[in-house]
């Protein structure tokens, strides 16, 4: 079953530090492009909804078409988004944990500017593989 | 042989999982790695002003790694979204975990509402250093409040903090305070949110 899903990693500046296309359909030239321009027009929504509960997983929050935006506010106000068509909440919430923990461990290396783009190959290929397995 | 041991040698630091956080470091370590990192600053600067706000920098980046490392570690994934959390989160949790104690006091300012005082009878940065009397008001605590600078900008409560010392009577040491002075949005915010 073929599904798209576009997952961004957005800094407390509103700058994204890491994007990946995770889904399983094929891939259109204009298609990343408009996933991109969904993921930034959420992001004042996201803003709102951050100051309201102090939980960090905001489940699905925006909708474009058939598209859902699903959001996961760290401590630190790194949002990590991501953009889908299947309704799976427990998997996209596990699969927003674990990232979120590649996170930390980024994080915590004190050569790396918080805010800053990961460049991190290893990264890259630990979040693909957790998209295969959790979406 | 090397290495016949059974600990397991992970090739990247991001397949590693998260320590628990039970390590101790020796203070005498950490005193002497912060004695020289005072003590390059010194040779980079020229004035008291800009030392202290080299400590600060310092201190900030720290602030900011613990906030993320702590929420998920302790807290169970759980944000602080009101000016008493976040007060309280840095007062108790942030300072257990860096100093073995929670601070010795969290105090509101008198004066002005966005003011808020962390007190502590001695720092543990400071307890091996004397600061010469042409220093003036230096304070190396100036390493601390970057600390809780970091934590509070991270958490989306940007203020200003500074590090003072205020002398107690029966005392021979004065005691340290840690001032904090929120920004105008953050009181807007918290009134908004009621």
């Amino acid at each position: 079953m073929a599904s798209t899903a576009c997952f961004m990693i957005v800094s407390r500046n509103d700058i994204p530090i890491y994007e990946a296309e995770v889904g399983t359909a094929l891939k259109k030239e204009d298609a990343a492009h408009q996933h991109q321009f969904i993921l930034h027009a959420a992001l004042d929504i996201v803003q709102d909804l951050a100051w309201t509960t102090s939980a960090m997983f905001l489940k699905a929050i925006d909708r474009f078409n058939d598209l859902v935006v699903s959001v996961y506010v760290t401590a630190g106000h790194t949002r990590l988004m991501l953009l889908h068509d299947s309704r799976n909440d427990d998997g996209i919430k596990s699969f927003f944990q674990e990232v979120h923990e590649l996170y930390i461990k980024i994080l915590l290396n004190p050569l790396y500017l918080p805010g800053s783009r990961i460049t991190s190959s290893h990264f890259d290929t630990k979040v693909r593989a957790l998209a295969r397995k959790y979406l | 042989m090397i290495g016949a041991g059974k600990i397991k040698q992970y090739t990247n630091v991001l397949d590693k999982p998260l320590s628990k956080g039970k390590q101790e470091v020796s203070l005498s370590a950490f005193a002497f790695l912060f004695s020289e990192l005072v003590q390059y600053n010194q040779t980079q600067v020229d004035n008291i002003a800009e030392l202290e706000r080299r400590l600060e920098d310092a201190g900030y980046a720290v602030g900011a790694r613990v906030l993320e490392l702590l929420c998920h570690r302790d807290k169970g994934n759980r944000r602080e979204t009101r000016l008493l959390g976040i007060l309280s989160f840095v007062h108790s949790t942030v300072w257990k975990v860096l100093f073995g104690k929670v601070a010795d006091s969290l105090e509101k300012g008198t004066e002005h509402e966005d003011e808020y005082m962390i007190s502590e009878k001695e720092l543990l940065v400071n307890r091996f250093i004397s600061i010469p009397k042409d220093m003036g008001t230096f304070n190396c605590g100036a390493f601390v409040a970057g600390i809780v600078r970091g934590v509070l900008d991270g958490a989306g409560f940007p203020a200003v903090v500074t590090a003072h010392f205020v002398p107690v009577e029966g005392q021979q040491r004065p005691r340290t305070t840690i001032l904090i002075k929120f920004a105008e949005e953050v009181l807007q915010r918290e009134a908004r949110l009621g």
